[in-house]
């Protein structure tokens, strides 16, 4: 994959190793500590459904370099829409002015670096080739599916994305790596109606596969019976208890819990820096013993995978929690620099447009021992939520946040009436800490998770097992 | 590849090649930016960047006998074979969807003036980056000398973007206008024996003499972090809460997108079929007015090529008029207000131009001394508001109030409601309207929400 990557670029855009290593040079006309150039070419297209009907398909080119210079603490970047040797020179001389010092630079010889090893996503046909035809009867067909499914389903909205991206990353530790990242994107989104009231339902599925994967009744079918599902449950739901109380998770993409409560807390930069509520915590509890939160960039096929992040480091499996003890973060290049410690293949950007920083890959928690029914079984008066919006964290302070948009009373152990979704708050240093039980029933989510910092989104999964956390605040409006 | 194109000349390219490729209709829109951010932190650069964007949106529509199909295509490469590509790629990628009555260019109205708004001092352009960095500098020296118990920051930035907006279609409809948009905030922490906090500020104009003094934003963002330290958390309680005008413009946004033309035809707003109706207390006046000038989010025209208006959205809490663009208009027999929104890669949807919440008589220490008890929220998180509903439920921070008087902070708390009670209930409105973005509120206090704590 980094070797088709390498030749769409040299083929396309004329850039071979002399022009990057051209490129290279001007952006290293005086000393500094790490300069490179990303260049990205990304094709994206969508089709939605409403009414009925899909009013209009979308397509998206987006291409440019970015070029950055580091020294020090001290970054600086520019970048430009046109893939050629001049905007690189042009980039460059804007990115060094931010660096300093005296002395000649030097030049630099790119080659292939030790590859990754994994190639997690080999697509053969880019979903963005698959003729727009098809995501237009699909949708049609699972229009037609969610509103048999129920007489009182009012509104269907379904989507389909499809993205496809080369990337090539030439660095001045004289790496050269490139990657071919495929993405798609299912998303079905349910109105029903009844006694005046109107409820919401949706879902979604995706990954790093081939489209023709989306065509399979047995994946989409699933989808629209779980946001028809929730649609209608939720035509039931009573207002949410608020207060402090026991509150069991289902497995998945509940694991917004770990991305929101420690996941962004322990990203390098904010630990550089002293910002985050985990800062030179490494070595302490920051969890209850048989806490194990992962974060790893290589599963295959997954939206959070890559083969190598946006840097060029390989990805890999990054212990950050082991049985209770805080034992890693999440480490780009300049931060992994400025701590004396090795970059985790986390730096992750945007688009050529943005400078990467460390950001998650899949954040999971390792399952335990325990059957999820008798997690349930053992709260006497509590909350049990299986499905969530999205959540966001202060990492100073360590207040998180996750809103629950599927959720239910637990009355004596059994699952009761269903409740309003509430938004959850907790401290993110000892909310892992009053995890209680432990299910044996790890999942990951189906593929929908795009995570935010500082305004740029990059595309990620979560995942964990059923759990109980015990006195985590629930923002319902009975108190 | 040859040179690119650039403005009405990419515009015009765009719309020839769409209409050989056999568009019954066509708007292109191109977006070219010259951005430029610096970070200053404690006392060294964090980081410089530049950059310089163009974008060219194309939409096209073709005749499908029971109405028009769309397509929406964009491009970073503006090379006249690529926009001829893209142009024909858009003809055939409508060709794929499905006719529909209500498609299609606005019937006219198109704009026919240039106003001069503000949005632009073109001398802004020549500052130096020297000369940004140092605002930057004196912005954060300012929240590290305020209190010793400023420790520590993510940094201060200053940031400037100039655009140049160029919109043609296929009626003959030429125009473009040039708009600056500059920034400048502080994010600092203070720590003391209780822990770390942190909270921010800033200022956004069209002309850089506009902003406020980075002394100010500076010492305003450490004055609200050394707020939040000691914060803890209270009893669950139906409690007054006041928001402050960072946290009321966020209630006006959520207000927004269930205003949204295409939410209501959806029946996705709990407002859809509430034209005419009282929808908030006597107190709740909120006007959109895309002319403004020097608003953050004015315009001469809006995403389709309309001119911009002013809307009142919200009289004395009636509801008088919705956000609609001329689909959404024509899918509720309305007429467009004006605010079609357009992205460079979608087509329109509906925007909020400069969309305030009218301010009220009384300052915010007046409402605080005249709330026995009660919480004052300065930071909302989270995005618990389901606008089908009206549900609210979101994490906040802020101060307790006792006795009419500010006791301690608080956190890891939410507050819930329903946002039309909520409306229904907003029983004092500030009059310290602050333009922090293109949607602003002043303070105001809703009488009762649930407040969820210990």
């Amino acid at each position: 994959m980094s070797d088709a990557a390498v030749g769409f670029f040299r083929e396309r855009f004329g850039l071979d190793d002399r022009s990057l290593e051209d490129g290279l040079g001007s952006a290293l006309t005086h000393p500094v500590d790490h300069a490179d150039l990303f260049f990205e070419y990304s094709v994206e297209d969508s089709v939605v459904l409403e009414e009925g009907l899909v009013k209009s398909g979308a397509r998206h080119l987006d291409q440019g370099v970015g070029v950055r210079v580091q020294q020090g603490e001290r970054q600086g970047y520019a970048h430009a829409d046109e893939i050629d040797l001049a905007s690189v020179q042009v980039a460059a001389s804007t990115a060094r002015a931010i660096s300093e010092g005296d002395g000649r630079g030097r030049s630099v010889a790119v080659a292939a670096r030790a590859t990754a090893g994994h190639d997690l996503y080999p697509v053969a046909r880019p979903p963005t080739e698959v003729p727009v035809g098809e995501k237009v009867d699909l949708l049609g067909e699972i229009d037609g599916y969610a509103r048999s499914r129920d007489p009182r389903v009012r509104q269907v909205m379904a989507s389909v994305q499809s993205q496809h991206r080369h990337v090539l990353v030439a660095a001045s530790d004289g790496t050269r790596v490139g990657d071919v990242r495929p993405l798609v994107r299912l998303n079905v989104q349910v109105i029903a109606a009844e006694g005046g009231r109107r409820e919401l339902g949706s879902q979604g599925l995706g990954g790093r596969y081939a489209f023709s994967r989306l065509l399979d009744p047995a994946a989409w079918k699933p989808l629209v019976d779980e946001a028809v599902r929730i649609a209608t449950l939720n035509l039931a739901a009573e207002p949410c208890p608020a207060g402090s109380l026991d509150v069991v998770l289902g497995p998945g993409w509940p694991g917004i819990l770990l991305h929101e409560a420690v996941g962004h807390g322990l990203e390098g930069d904010f630990n550089r820096k002293g910002t985050s509520a985990f800062s030179g915590r490494l070595g302490e509890r920051v969890a209850a013993p048989g806490v194990t939160v992962i974060d790893d960039g290589t599963l295959a096929e997954r939206r959070g995978s890559l083969n190598v992040d946006d840097e060029g480091t390989p990805t890999r499996r990054t212990v950050l929690i082991e049985d209770g003890i805080l034992v890693g973060y999440l480490q780009d290049r300049l931060n992994a620099r400025l701590m004396g410690m090795e970059p985790t293949g986390n730096g992750r950007r945007e688009s050529y447009a943005h400078m990467p920083m460390p950001r998650m890959t899949n954040t999971f928690m390792l399952a335990g021992p325990e059957d999820p029914e008798s997690i349930l079984g053992g709260v006497a008066n509590g909350l049990y939520a299986v499905s969530f919006g999205g959540g966001q964290v202060d990492i100073t302070s360590g207040k998180f946040v996750f809103s629950a948009n599927e959720a239910y009373r637990i009355e004596d152990g059994r699952i009761g009436a269903p409740v309003k979704g509430a938004t959850l708050i907790g401290n993110g240093p000892d909310a892992l800490t009053r995890i209680s039980r432990i299910g044996n029933d790890l999942a990951l989510d189906p593929g929908i998770g795009t995570c935010g910092k500082e305004g740029q989104g990059v595309p990620v999964g979560v995942g964990m097992p059923t759990l109980r956390i015990d006195g985590l605040t629930v923002g319902g409006t009975e108190g | 590849m040859s040179a690119a194109l650039s403005g009405l000349e990419a515009v015009a390219h765009a719309l020839a090649a769409a209409e050989r490729a056999g568009a019954a209709d066509a708007d292109a829109l191109v977006l070219e930016n010259d951005a430029v951010e610096v970070r200053v932190r404690g006392a060294e650069i964090d980081f410089a960047k530049q950059a310089r964007e163009r974008d060219l949106g194309i939409r096209a529509f073709v005749n499908g006998g029971a109405g028009l199909s769309a397509a929406v295509t964009s491009t970073s490469d503006l090379s006249p074979e690529v926009i001829e590509r893209m142009a024909g790629e858009t003809v055939a990628l409508a060709r794929a969807t499905a006719p529909d009555p209500h498609a299609g260019l606005p019937d006219d109205g198109f704009v026919a003036d240039a106003p001069e708004l503000g949005l632009i001092d073109a001398r802004d352009r020549e500052q130096t980056l020297e000369a940004r960095i140092e605002r930057a500098r004196q912005t954060e020296a300012a929240a590290r000398a305020s209190d010793p118990r400023i420790t520590n920051s993510e940094g201060s930035q200053a940031s400037s973007d100039f655009a140049r907006i160029s919109f043609g279609n296929s009626r003959g409809l030429r125009a473009e206008y040039e708009s600056a948009y500059h920034g400048l905030s502080c994010v600092p922490v203070a720590s003391d024996a209780s822990g770390m906090q942190t909270d921010y500020w800033n200022t956004v104009a069209r002309r850089l003499a506009d902003l406020e003094a980075p002394e100010a934003v500076g010492r305003e963002a450490a004055r609200r972090a050394l707020g939040r330290l000691g914060a803890r958390r209270v009893a669950t309680a139906e409690v007054p809460v006041i928001f402050d005008p960072v946290t009321a413009r966020g209630l006006v946004g959520n207000l927004v997108a269930c205003l949204s033309g295409y939410a209501v035809y959806r029946e996705s707003s709990f407002l859809a079929g509430r034209l005419g109706d009282t929808i908030a207390s006597p107190r709740v006046t909120v006007i959109d007015d895309g002319r403004r000038p020097g608003g953050l989010g004015s315009k001469p025209f809006d995403g389709e090529g309309l001119p911009t208006r002013r809307n009142v959205v919200v009289q004395d809490g009636r509801l008088e008029s919705y956000l609609l663009d001329s689909y959404a208009a024509r899918k509720l027999g309305l007429v467009s207000t004006g605010n079609a929104g357009r992205g460079v890669g979608s087509g329109p949807g509906v925007a909020a131009t400069n969309l305030w919440l009218e301010p009220g008589e009384a300052t915010l220490d007046e409402i605080v001394a005249d709330t026995p008890r009660g919480l004052l929220v300065t930071g909302l998180f989270g995005h618990g508001f389901n606008p089908v509903t009206g549900d609210f439920s979101r994490g906040a921070a802020g101060t307790w109030i006792e006795h009419g008087e500010r006791s301690h902070a608080v956190e890891e708390i939410t507050i819930a409601g329903n946002f039309g009670r909520m409306l229904a209930d907003v029983d004092a409105v500030g009059s310290d309207l602050r333009w922090l973005g293109r949607v602003a509120a002043p303070s105001l206090r809703i009488a009762r929400m649930t407040l969820a704590g210990e």
